[in-house]
């Protein structure tokens, strides 16, 4: 079928713009008065900045500690992530290549955290924690969510190790390499793709959690942004420019990396649909 | 395809068992040791961090009795219905004109798929607060345009009229959430193989009834993972009603949801009983999502029994 652009195409056309109006205009608002002070905005509610007024930038990033928060988050997420991803790839390899009853009974068990609202069971973790000394620990966090990242990317990884042909494998196993080489220097660097996958796809709700640590971080120097946020609107209620810098400042890193891996981000979101 | 293994040779247990381990210890540590305590938790009557005797239901019948649970929970419960109800709408008429808009659009469709899905990926946390700070009466942009369209008389303080407030959360919620279904509706419609559709045009089916009889029916498995996911989404809403009614759901309850309710009978009730009452609420709500997502599921899977024979 020829696709000829016809007048019946101009509405189509025009909501489709409409609706990306209606879905970036609030980010725009966000970034644009980012750049405004707070008298400017209480003036003209809708003008535009006047220059790179990089001032509530500073305030939020120095006065109101988003430096702390931004490398507290990135550390926690980008550890969780990896070590989430680490102990998944073990195992996928495991279900992939293994038919032992108890590894499919694993693999089932792992699946069903995918459904299943395991944050409500947040309380007997506080007391876990509690007790090991781990309230306000970024490595308790950590622990925490590589658990949580272990179905989705088991999954997604285990899908894809099926998919490699065994005789790899076997070629390897006859050129005298053990399990532990196979693994590491001949499947790893073929699953990169969905490696890649996983990594996007896990480091967007790590990078957005609030649950975890709003209850299990209590100190100012363990909050991630998220938590930071929460304090931070407390305390600047009516200094909206650094209000706006601040929400800004904890979506960048999720638009750099939705700019850089758009691929993988929706790979991931249509590998869901496949289960 | 699948690669068939071929013996067990491959894989000595004691490998695939050191393989696995690490995975196991943390999955079993961080969720099924706290789901297993928690369940626990909900039977026995607790005096501050103290566990008292095993208890049976005396928890869950408190927490669907007693005040302030006897109203609150009803209250909380019902918000979260109609943050589902909006998406499902939202998504399925919104989102699914869209998805079916840029499906043949050629050039300009992984722009328009980049912009609706950004507000999916911002923090819901951020998004709710951006909103909060929109919707303010103060000098919020949503009443400032539109009084500069001159509807300066539907100006309203949207987030502190308790009539209103949860409507904006629905709205809010729905507002992030459709990046996802409308991506989803996007790849299943690319799956649909363009030779049934030009067939059914062949033999003279309009444009509406194709969409009925070819489109819609194709699209059901990618409905149903959605309205699932939805769902699931919908009972753990817990940030955007937090960042906009802080964590007692202002005004007045008006936007209490059951993640914010079970939050502050865990942490900020005082409550002696708090462990037993929070964790018996865990657990209802786990069994209604757990329930209800198999529910689903299965009157997905006999939909499609039904239609494909």
């Amino acid at each position: 079928m020829k696709r000829r652009f016809n007048i019946l195409m101009l509405p189509k056309h025009f909501l489709l713009w409409l609706y990306a109006f209606v879905s970036l205009a609030p980010l725009s608002i966000m970034i644009l008065n980012s750049f405004r002070t707070t008298q400017q905005m209480a003036k003209d509610p809708l003008g535009l900045p006047e220059g790179l007024n990089m001032g509530s930038y500073q305030k939020a990033w120095v006065t109101a500690s988003f430096e702390t928060y931004f490398v507290n988050s990135l550390f926690v997420t980008i550890s969780s992530v990896f070590l989430g991803t680490a102990v998944s790839l073990l195992a996928a390899y495991v279900f992939a290549r293994s038919k032992r009853k108890v590894f499919v009974w694993l693999e089932g068990l792992f699946l069903s955290g995918l459904l299943l609202p395991v944050f409500l069971a947040i309380l007997p973790i506080f007391y876990l924690f509690d007790a090991l000394g781990l309230i306000s620990n970024l490595g308790g966090l950590i622990l925490v969510y590589a658990a949580l990242s272990i179905p989705f990317s088991s999954f997604i990884l285990a899908a894809f190790f099926r998919q490699l042909p065994i005789e790899l494998e076997e070629a390897a196993r006859i050129d005298g390499a053990g399990h532990f080489r196979t693994f590491f220097f001949v499947l790893l660097p073929l699953v990169r793709p969905a490696i890649a996958t996983v990594v996007v796809f896990r480091f967007v709700p790590i990078w957005n959690d609030f649950f975890y640590p709003l209850m299990l971080m209590r100190d100012r120097a363990s909050y991630t942004l998220p938590v930071g946020l929460t304090r931070f609107f407390g305390e600047y209620q009516t200094d909206w420019a650094t209000l706006f810098a601040g929400l800004t400042i904890a979506t960048i890193p999720l638009v750099i990396l939705f700019l850089v891996a758009s691929k993988q981000l929706v790979a991931g979101l249509t590998a869901g649909m496949s289960k | 395809m699948k690669t068939r293994v071929k013996s067990h040779a491959q894989m000595p247990f004691r490998v695939g068992m050191l393989f696995v381990l690490p995975a196991l210890l943390l999955f079993s540590i961080f969720i099924l040791y706290p789901l297993a305590t928690a369940l626990s938790y909900s039977f026995f009557s607790w005096k501050g961090t103290l566990q008292g005797p095993f208890v049976g239901f005396d928890n869950y019948v408190t927490i669907f009795t007693r005040a302030p649970f006897d109203e609150a929970l009803p209250n909380a419960f019902s918000h979260n219905l109609l943050l589902f109800a909006g998406a499902m709408i939202f998504q399925n008429s919104v989102g699914l004109g869209i998805a079916v808009a840029l499906h043949k659009i050629g050039r300009l469709k992984r722009l328009f798929q980049t912009m609706f899905a950004m507000p999916y990926l911002v923090s819901p946390l951020v998004v709710g607060y951006l909103w909060s700070l929109l919707l303010s009466p103060l000098f919020g942009p949503v009443n400032a345009t539109l009084k500069a369209v001159g509807l300066g008389d539907f100006a309203h303080p949207w987030l502190g009229d308790p009539n209103t407030a949860i409507w904006a959360i629905v709205f809010i919620t729905a507002w992030q959430w459709i990046g996802f279904p409308m991506l989803l509706y996007g790849a299943a419609l690319g799956g649909i193989p363009e030779e049934v559709t030009e067939a059914a045009e062949i033999d003279g089916a309009s444009g509406s009834k194709r969409f009925r009889l070819i489109t819609l029916p194709l699209l059901l498995p990618a409905l149903g993972t959605v309205s699932i996911l939805t769902f699931i989404g919908a009972m753990e809403a817990f940030p955007i009603p937090f960042a906009v009614g802080g964590s007692t759901g202002s005004p007045a309850g008006a936007t209490d949801v059951m993640a914010l309710l079970f939050y502050r009978t865990a942490f900020e009730s005082g409550d002696v009983g708090s462990i037993g009452n929070s964790s018996a609420l865990a657990m209802v709500l786990f069994l209604f999502i757990f329930v209800g997502a198999v529910a689903l599921r299965i009157a997905l899977a006999r939909g499609e029994r039904k239609l494909y024979g």
